[in-house]
């Protein structure tokens, strides 16, 4: 659905040039919800400009559905935006319309729909995000998620088959975000819309993406299916991420291993293991002992998944292992 | 009563006065709203990193603008009077007040209109443009109506510069109250007419402010 080949991004020009983005290559499928994790000025924004041509690539091939958005002439270019929906962290609702004339917005700049047409599919989608009741207020008069449904149902009014959302639930408090992404995966599934969402926070890539991509300074450093990067990161700066969303801080942790006797362990369950009494069989059977450092029973979108730090001693720790590593746990020595 | 208390006013010549102070007044605002609006939006438009950023168009457009805008009213008056007599056939009159006070009004309000459009959430624009809008349907269907709270006070404050523009008109031979106020008032101390004609100004420039502010409230949906 979307390809990048080589896309890099400078802005400005000779000495105030700055470049935003390092050539980088990204696959993202149809129906897939993609994740594109960073830090503030990691360039999250401008490569989701990128895909709508709200910025231009200075480098590289940009295909979005079929199309090579870096050689598009401006008709093409707007043709193709109204294939891609876009949804924002501040919102960027009209203030001066009501919610039926926001949602109605792109229907009337697209053309080609009467009144009632228009009247028909407003209402259907301010039914879909839930907010029928409030058609007639002004922005103003929202709440932030229900701002966001409203953009929502706005970027959805010309039937896309992809939505970019920049930060969309940065702005939220936690209920509310968790409900907006609930409301994407929803979306996502009974749509079959594909899903660029950009963010700052690992638990909204785990709960509703199917693929993460990690950025940093404007390079892509890590990407993968959502467990693996989570559960398994491999880069510093995917790390840290993970540790923020698990509020954990890396120097107490530290302190923490740094005191336990014994072999220490990271064991990963997931799906079915995650439930199975899989722990206390084996430590029975091989005579070993373990103490629980830190721990974490959680889901990763859809599937449950378990992780553990444990610190073994006394018994058969070896046997321990390998009976659990057989039983599809995933075991990492950590000392 | 009257001619007791107001012994040297005329209220016929009042009324006239009155009648042409609106008249210069509505003409010339209409004018300087109908010149200004598309010039300040073009500057809005022009700027860095707008819809359509063109250097050196904006900077010819500012030059513009801060020429006409530096220039003394009372000059414009007195060097326009041939492009006056041109194009409305008199220098004389309301007619031939109102093409300088148009020229002296429009670039101030053009201000107005791109500092009020400068104030339109940049992310609306981003949304605007995501949507596939081109730039006028920006213009027309977002920026201008977000901004419109904005111009309308714009309009209110040129309306309000208008009034004591018009009173300089007199120099030209223009009529209207300050006219009458300049004339009779202070040059040949005629305390009465000087404090009616005020009196009728102030009123002028109350009612509106009072209505410029109702209008604004009434549009404002932030
Ligand atoms: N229009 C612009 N002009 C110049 N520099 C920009 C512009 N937009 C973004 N940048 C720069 O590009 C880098 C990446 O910005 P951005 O994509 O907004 O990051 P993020 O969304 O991850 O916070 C930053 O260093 C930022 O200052
Ligand atoms: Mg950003």
């Amino acid at each position: 659905m979307i390809t990048f080949r080589s896309v890099s991004k400078a802005y400005g020009e000779g000495a105030a040039r700055t470049t935003a983005l390092h050539p980088l290559d990204l696959d993202i499928s149809a129906g897939e919800v993609f994740g594109i994790i960073g830090h503030s000025g990691a360039g999250k924004s401008t490569l989701i400009r990128l895909i709508n041509g709200i910025e231009r690539a200075s480098g590289g091939s940009l295909v979005v559905d079929g199309e090579d958005v870096t050689t598009l002439d401006d008709d093409r270019l707007r043709a193709l935006r109204r294939r891609i929906g876009m949804i924002f962290q501040h919102f960027n609702l009209l203030s001066s319309k009501t919610v039926a004339a926001n949602v109605a917005f792109p229907l009337r700049l697209a053309g080609g729909l009467d009144r009632a047409a228009i009247d028909a599919r407003v209402a259907a989608l301010l039914e879909r995000v839930g907010l029928s009741a409030h058609a007639g207020k002004y922005p103003s008069q929202l709440s932030g998620g229900q701002k966001q449904r409203v953009g929502i149902a706005r970027a959805l009014a010309c039937d896309p088959k992809v939505l970019l959302c920049d930060e969309a639930t940065s702005a939220l408090d936690p209920q509310t975000t968790a409900s907006v992404l609930h409301l994407l995966a929803e979306l996502n599934r009974e749509l079959g819309l594909t899903i660029v969402l950009i963010t700052h926070e690992m638990d909204v890539v785990r709960r509703v993406c199917d693929r993460v991509a990690v950025l940093d300074a404007g390079r892509l450093v890590e990407s993968g299916a959502v467990a693996d990067v989570f559960l398994h990161p491999r880069h510093a700066t995917t790390r840290r991420f993970v540790l923020e969303s698990e509020h954990v801080d890396e120097g107490e942790r530290g302190e923490d291993l740094a005191r336990a006797d014994g072999r220490i362990v990271r064991l990963t369950f997931r799906g079915e293991a995650t439930y199975a009494p899989l722990l206390g069989r084996v430590a029975r059977a091989s005579g070993v002992d373990f103490n629980i450092l830190s721990g974490r029973i959680d889901r990763i979108k859809d599937t449950p998944y378990g992780q553990l730090t444990l610190a073994f001693s006394g018994g058969d720790v070896d046997a321990a292992l390998r009976e659990l590593g057989a039983a599809d746990v995933t075991v990492e020595v950590v000392r | 009563m009257d001619d007791a208390l107001f012994a040297n006013v005329d209220w016929q010549e009042i009324a006239q006065a009155t009648l042409d102070t609106l008249l210069m007044l509505g003409g010339s605002l209409a004018a300087s709203v109908l010149l200004g609006l598309p010039l300040g939006v073009l500057l809005f438009l022009t700027g860095r990193r707008q819809l359509l950023e063109q250097r050196a168009v904006h900077l010819a457009l500012s030059f513009l603008v801060n020429v006409l805008r530096s220039v003394p009213f009372i000059i414009l008056l007195i060097v326009m009077i041939p492009f006056t007599v041109t194009l409305v056939g008199t220098s004389l009159g309301v007619a031939g007040a109102i093409p300088p006070l148009v020229i002296g009004t429009a670039p101030f309000f053009a201000r107005l209109v791109e500092t009020a459009l400068r104030e339109v959430d940049r992310g609306i624009l981003e949304a605007c443009q995501a949507m596939g809008a081109t730039t006028r349907q920006v213009v027309t269907g977002a920026l201008l109506p977000e901004a419109l709270p904005g111009i309308v006070a714009g309009i209110t404050v040129t309306a309000i510069a208008l009034v004591s523009y018009t009173a300089m008109a007199g120099v030209i031979g223009a009529g209207g109250l300050g006219d009458l106020a300049v004339r009779f008032g202070y040059q040949r101390f005629q305390t009465d007419v000087m404090v009616v004609t005020v009196a009728l100004l102030l009123v002028l420039v109350q009612v509106l402010q009072m209505v410029g502010d109702r209008i604004v409230a009434k549009v404002s949906r932030r």
